[in-house]
């Protein structure tokens, strides 16, 4: 629980950030909040050499409405998203969620940028995020651009994010009044990482489903959208939600750990699928 | 004039301990900090067996800021007596030499090969990569029965085998069960072993019940898990000869005595001092290598030495509790009245002797029988060694498992006969009383009134709507089930006689000392030889002393944990603070006042005889205006000009009390649990605890030590346990996947007392602090098993995790289509009815 000597550096902008991960090359790591990073750094699991902080970069805290979505800074608590009043009207699924991170010292220091980018499937954002269909913005030497959240997470711990890049903005669509959504969190203890998660965002269409966009943490490297139970809700009655999350851990490749075997978080899966799209459809 | 009276025992005052501890200036170790202080980090084996085949520490020394660096073999002068173990409980008994850093084989994971010492413990710590070192892992022992068979890797070779010790005990009077003359007190045999004297009573009443429960329960391992991890700091006395350590411990007067065996350092060179500690939960009643250690470098480097440990080590290298395999039987006749019971344990001692490792389950065995009166009981205990953590006490150290063993038979005879679990109970509680009467092993209960705490628990739990409740839930197939678990117990505190604690085969008497000394400005020091880690001590004896002197809590100050300022005692485990320490404190207090009487007459005029004490004054009988006050005897007693003849002067007074008997707190627990059938979640809907600890001194304590110990015996039922893999790697190496629960996964409970006695000592206090973890286990999964009885599901391990639980549901669904799966969660239970007998 004693790190490696690293050394310490304050990003005092993202082009800073950008220039500082040049000059320190692959041995350095951004500083986004560092309730996954420091810890691993004390088990020496991790061991870079230089910490680019980003946590100064108040530029990059921030929730703005984009007209048919919300931006996020990157820097955004998660203690902020819970008492926003934006997220709160069009986009509930993101604050109730950052409720549900780690603990409240967790949720102060952890930012929406910093569980993106560590890209781990067992966090709760991702499969958020993915649920949503939203977007991130990355900026780098070379400029800016935008990536969807699908084609962000590529592997257990790895996204799309290149060696000298900082994500800077989440975008969100706002959900329509008739679209309800659920976030359904199955862990041992309240502050622990997802054995399993479902997100499920469900657009309801004169008293059938009209689509749900469901995604799964914990149910492989990255956050895997339900597809088949998708397919089989869209235009289906709400009583046909009970067989199709039978489906849900099609396509998924969960791991068995101490918390849960591959099965069981299989089984998992199923159930709270169904909890999920049943708790999206009467919200 | 002083105010009106008050009695300060029965109120929860604030505990004076809590502004600093709030406000961040408790005295921790780890803020000690002194001139030229170095650091001390250990290089701990990555394998549970292995040898060392190459080690070389001079690579090491070359890195910055390292001051030195030791082997075991560089060191080994040190310490001619290893870490002391302090109990043998067989002649038999095999005690390994256990050398702070071994020389030739590891023998469990975070077992010490090297030291390295550095100016701070950042550089310390990276020196350790620096470190050459080569193993050659040996097979290791990791499972108990597997320790025992033929041809097993041995974790001592020289020793020829696993098994440390084998212990048995057999009431001896249990001729008469069949005849049923209804004389328990006939019960006498005292427990002790190696008397092994053969089961053939035992036999008897097996052969003679018309109902047999046999079931095996597994006591996972612990993490004891101290918010403050181990810590110490050792530095040269400056002037004098010895050594002073700070240490983070339950028990700094028997560190002095141990470290001095350890290392030959005469016992009267070595100070300890026990600053603020944060938790002990008996992990910390323990002299670890690392204490040991330090001492030892102080010694060599001639500066202070720090030690502090990581969440990491503190899993690997700070004992582990529990540790059993428990097979029991019990037999009983048709109306469930018990007939006997028969107990066989399999106890993991771990790699090596702690101080009282082997101790821990016998000092349970007499507590198997629990609040059920009946005569045949045999026990057998063997302590087997294996290539993890040493195991030694966790909050409760033997009792939890005591109690979880006869609580959980209880429910499966109740489920074999179809009759209710309170019912089956009270059947066989004792009436109550409040003389000593012996249990089934020979244990002298001090006072019971169990039918009084259950009924009150049955009554706030609202036990009859609960099962209306349940029986709807089933009917309408509800995927959440309700379940509703019962444990009675009782647990044995006030640790203890001194000549109970030699019959056990510990070293070391069971008494304690305080001193009260009234002060010259009429102020009082209370010196107590407990060694409070978080109990509140301070507040506790305050409250005594001051109501015993006519003073406020606030006029009282209590040292403890230093062996250079307070007498010599016995220190805090087991429970025994309050029945034991606390004794002894009213005890002096009330010495204190038989000498002011004296002084009080010789200043009033008065006769010695003829003088009331009361609220904080002296006075003469029939005339209340003559009096004098406290402060003014105490005044008089320090100028000694004018003292009665041949009278010493000051007013301190010294008491050592040794407790006639033990103390047997009990009480009714219930826990109603909903258990998700579709995803084995568990969640726990309410607890009640009806606790009986005797009179009560300071609620809002007493309180908050039931909160503290339910927590973690909730936590043993639904989200402890050590898991390690089959090389015996520690795979709950750190709080992510050690699963403490927080104040989110616990219940509000439901507390309640009743108030029986204890005649054991004055106050008839009893002791409360392990009541959680011995009642709580039980309860829960009683809980568990019975909101998942239709399913036909009767038991499931600890702890009971939603995978288990699923696990559980999925086979007994398998079982009832008749595709039966063996499991390990569902095949631990076998219970069957034998006809015959005298039926």
């Amino acid at each position: 629980m004693i790190p490696m000597a690293f050394d310490y550096e304050v990003a005092e902008s993202v082009d800073h950030a950008i220039d500082l991960l040049g000059q320190h090359g692959e041995d350095s790591k951004l500083l986004a909040g560092g309730h996954s990073l420091i810890p691993i750094m004390r088990l020496r699991l991790a061991a870079p050499t230089v910490l680019i902080d980003l946590g100064r970069l108040e530029e990059l805290r921030y929730v703005r409405d984009g007209g048919d979505h919300l931006a996020i800074g990157a820097m955004t608590r998660h203690r902020d998203l819970l008492f926003n009043d934006l997220v709160k009207e069009h986009c509930g699924i993101v604050g109730w969620t950052a409720g549900l991170l780690g603990d409240p010292s967790v949720q102060h220091r952890g930012t929406l940028g910093g569980t993106l980018s560590h890209g781990d499937s067992s966090g709760d954002m991702p499969s958020v995020i993915t649920a949503l269909e939203g977007e991130l913005t990355i900026k780098g030497p070379q400029g800016e651009r935008t990536v969807e959240a699908a084609d962000f997470f590529q592997d257990y711990m790895m996204t799309d994010l290149g060696e000298q890049e900082v994500v800077t903005e989440i975008r969100v669509p706002k959900l329509a009044p008739g679209t309800g959504w659920s976030y359904k969190k199955f862990s041992r203890r309240s502050q622990d990482w997802a054995t399993v998660g479902v997100a499920a965002v469900v657009e309801r269409s004169n008293g059938s489903i009209g689509s749900a966009r469901i995604a799964l943490t914990s149910m492989g490297a990255t956050p895997i959208r339900a597809a088949a139970v998708e397919q089989a809700l869209s235009g289906a009655s709400p009583d046909a939600v009970a067989e199709a999350s039978q489906s849900a851990d099609e396509g998924t490749n969960p791991s068995s750990d101490d918390a849960a075997s591959a099965e069981f978080r299989r089984h998992l899966a199923r159930v709270f699928t169904q909890r999920a799209v049943e708790e999206a459809l009467g919200r | 004039m002083t105010q009106a009276p008050e009695r300060y025992m029965g109120n929860g005052i604030p505990r004076k301990e809590d502004p600093n501890l709030v406000t961040g200036k408790a005295n921790w170790t780890d803020n000690i900090k002194l001139p030229g202080m170095v650091h001390m980090t250990m290089l701990r084996s990555p394998f549970a067996r292995a040898k060392v085949t190459k080690l070389d520490v001079s690579a090491a020394l070359e890195r910055p800021g390292v001051v030195a660096a030791f082997t075991g073999a560089d060191l080994a002068e040190e310490w001619p007596g290893g870490v002391p173990c302090a109990a043998v409980v067989t002649e038999e008994q095999k005690t390994p030499f256990f050398p702070p850093i071994v020389t030739d084989e590891v023998r469990h994971v975070g077992d010490v090969v090297a030291v390295v010492v550095a100016s701070d413990r950042y550089a310390a710590q990276d020196a350790l990569e620096f470190i050459e070192v080569d193993y050659e892992p040996l097979p290791a022992v990791v499972n108990m029965e597997d320790a025992l068979k033929e041809g097993s890797p041995l974790v001592h070779e020289d020793f020829g085998t696993n098994e440390c010790f084998t212990y048995t005990a057999n009431v001896g009077n249990t001729d008469e069960l069949f005849d049923r003359t209804d004389d328990p007190g006939d019960a006498g045999a005292e427990i002790r072993g190696p008397e092994v004297q053969g089961q053939g009573d035992t036999d008897e009443a097996f052969r003679r019940a018309n109902v047999v429960i046999k079931e095996r329960y597994i006591q996972q391992r612990l993490l004891p898990t101290a918010i403050e991890p181990r810590a110490s700091v050792a530095y040269p006395d400056p002037g004098h000869d010895g050594y002073v350590i700070y240490t983070s411990t339950q028990v700094p007067h028997l560190a002095k005595i141990v470290i001095s065996l350890a290392t030959g350092i005469p016992e009267n060179q070595i100070r300890v001092v026990a600053p603020d500690v944060g938790g002990g939960f008996g992990s910390k009643l323990n002299i670890y290598r690392e204490e040991i250690l330090a001492v030892v470098l102080a010694k060599r480097l001639g500066t202070p030495v720090k030690f502090v440990e990581d969440r990491s080590e503190n899993y690997q290298a700070t004992i582990h509790g529990r540790g059993q395999i428990q097979d029991v039987e019990l037999a009983a006749d048709s109306d469930g009245k018990i007939l006997g019971m028969r107990v066989k344990l399999l106890d993991d001692m771990g790699a090596y002797l702690q101080l009282l490792t082997p101790v821990i389950a016998i000092s349970g065995a007499a507590m198997f029988p629990g609040v059920y009166t009946f005569d045949a009981f045999s026990i057998e205990i063997k302590g087997v060694f294996t290539n993890l953590t040493p195991t030694d006490a966790y909050r409760g150290a033997g009792r939890p498992e005591a109690c979880y063993a006869i609580e959980r038979a209880m429910d499966s005879l109740a489920r074999e006969l179809d009759m209710d679990p309170a019912e089956i109970r009270r059947r066989n509680f004792y009436e109550p009383f409040d003389e000593p009467t012996a249990n089934p092993a020979g244990l002298m209960y001090d006072s019971f009134n169990l039918q009084a705490a259950l009924d009150r628990a049955v009554e706030l739990a609202d036990y009859q709507s609960l099962r209306e409740e349940q029986r709807r839930r089933r009917e309408a197939n509800d995927p959440v089930q309700l379940g509703i678990g019962f444990s009675t117990y009782t647990e044995i505190c006030g640790l203890g006689p001194s000549h109970a604690l030699a019959g056990l085969g510990i070293g070391g008497g069971g008494w304690e000392v305080a001193s009260v000394r009234m002060l010259v400005t009429g102020k009082v020091e209370v010196a107590t030889g407990t060694s409070p880690h978080g109990q509140g001590h301070e507040t506790s004896w305050s409250q005594i002393a001051a109501d015993v002197l006519g003073v406020t809590p606030d006029d009282v100050e209590v040292l403890h944990g230093d062996t250079g300022t307070v007498p010599f005692g016995r220190d805090t485990y087991g429970s025994r603070s309050l029945a034991v320490g606390g004794i002894a404190v009213y005890h002096a207090a009330n010495k204190v006042i038989e000498k002011g009487k004296k002084i009080a007459a010789h200043m009033l005029e008065a006769a010695e005889e003829d003088i009331e004490f009361e609220g904080g004054k002296f006075s003469v009988a029939g005339s209340p205006d003559q009096n004098v006050g406290i402060g003014d005897v105490a005044g008089a007693a320090y100028l000694g000009n004018d003292l009665p003849e041949g009278m010493e002067p000051t007013l301190n007074e010294t008491m050592t009390f040794d407790p006639p008997n033990f103390t047997f707190p009990f009480g009714a627990h219930i826990c109603v649990t909903e258990v998700d059938t579709e995803t084995g979640a568990v969640k726990i809907r309410d607890y009640i605890a009806v606790d009986d600890c005797g009179p009560v001194i300071n609620p809002t304590i007493v309180d908050g030590q039931l909160h503290g110990g339910l927590a973690q015996g909730i936590a043993q039922a639904l989200y402890e346990g050590v898991i390690y893999d089959e090389e015996g790697n520690l795979l709950t190496a750190s709080m992510v996947n050690y699963m403490i629960p927080g104040a989110p996964e616990l219940p509000n409970y439901t507390l309640d007392r009743t108030v029986t006695p204890s005649p054991s000592n004055p106050l008839g206090v009893k002791g409360v602090g392990e009541a959680g973890t011995i009642g709580a286990p039980p309860a829960v999964i009683n809980s568990v098993v019975d909101a998942l009885s239709p399913m036909g599901i009767r038991h499931i391990d600890m702890p009971a995790s939603p995978m288990r639980v699923w696990k559980a549901i999925q086979n007994a669904q398998g079982l009832q289509s008749g595709d039966r799966q063996e499991d390990a969660s569902l095949g631990a239970s076998a219970a069957g009815i034998k006809q015959g007998g005298d039926a």
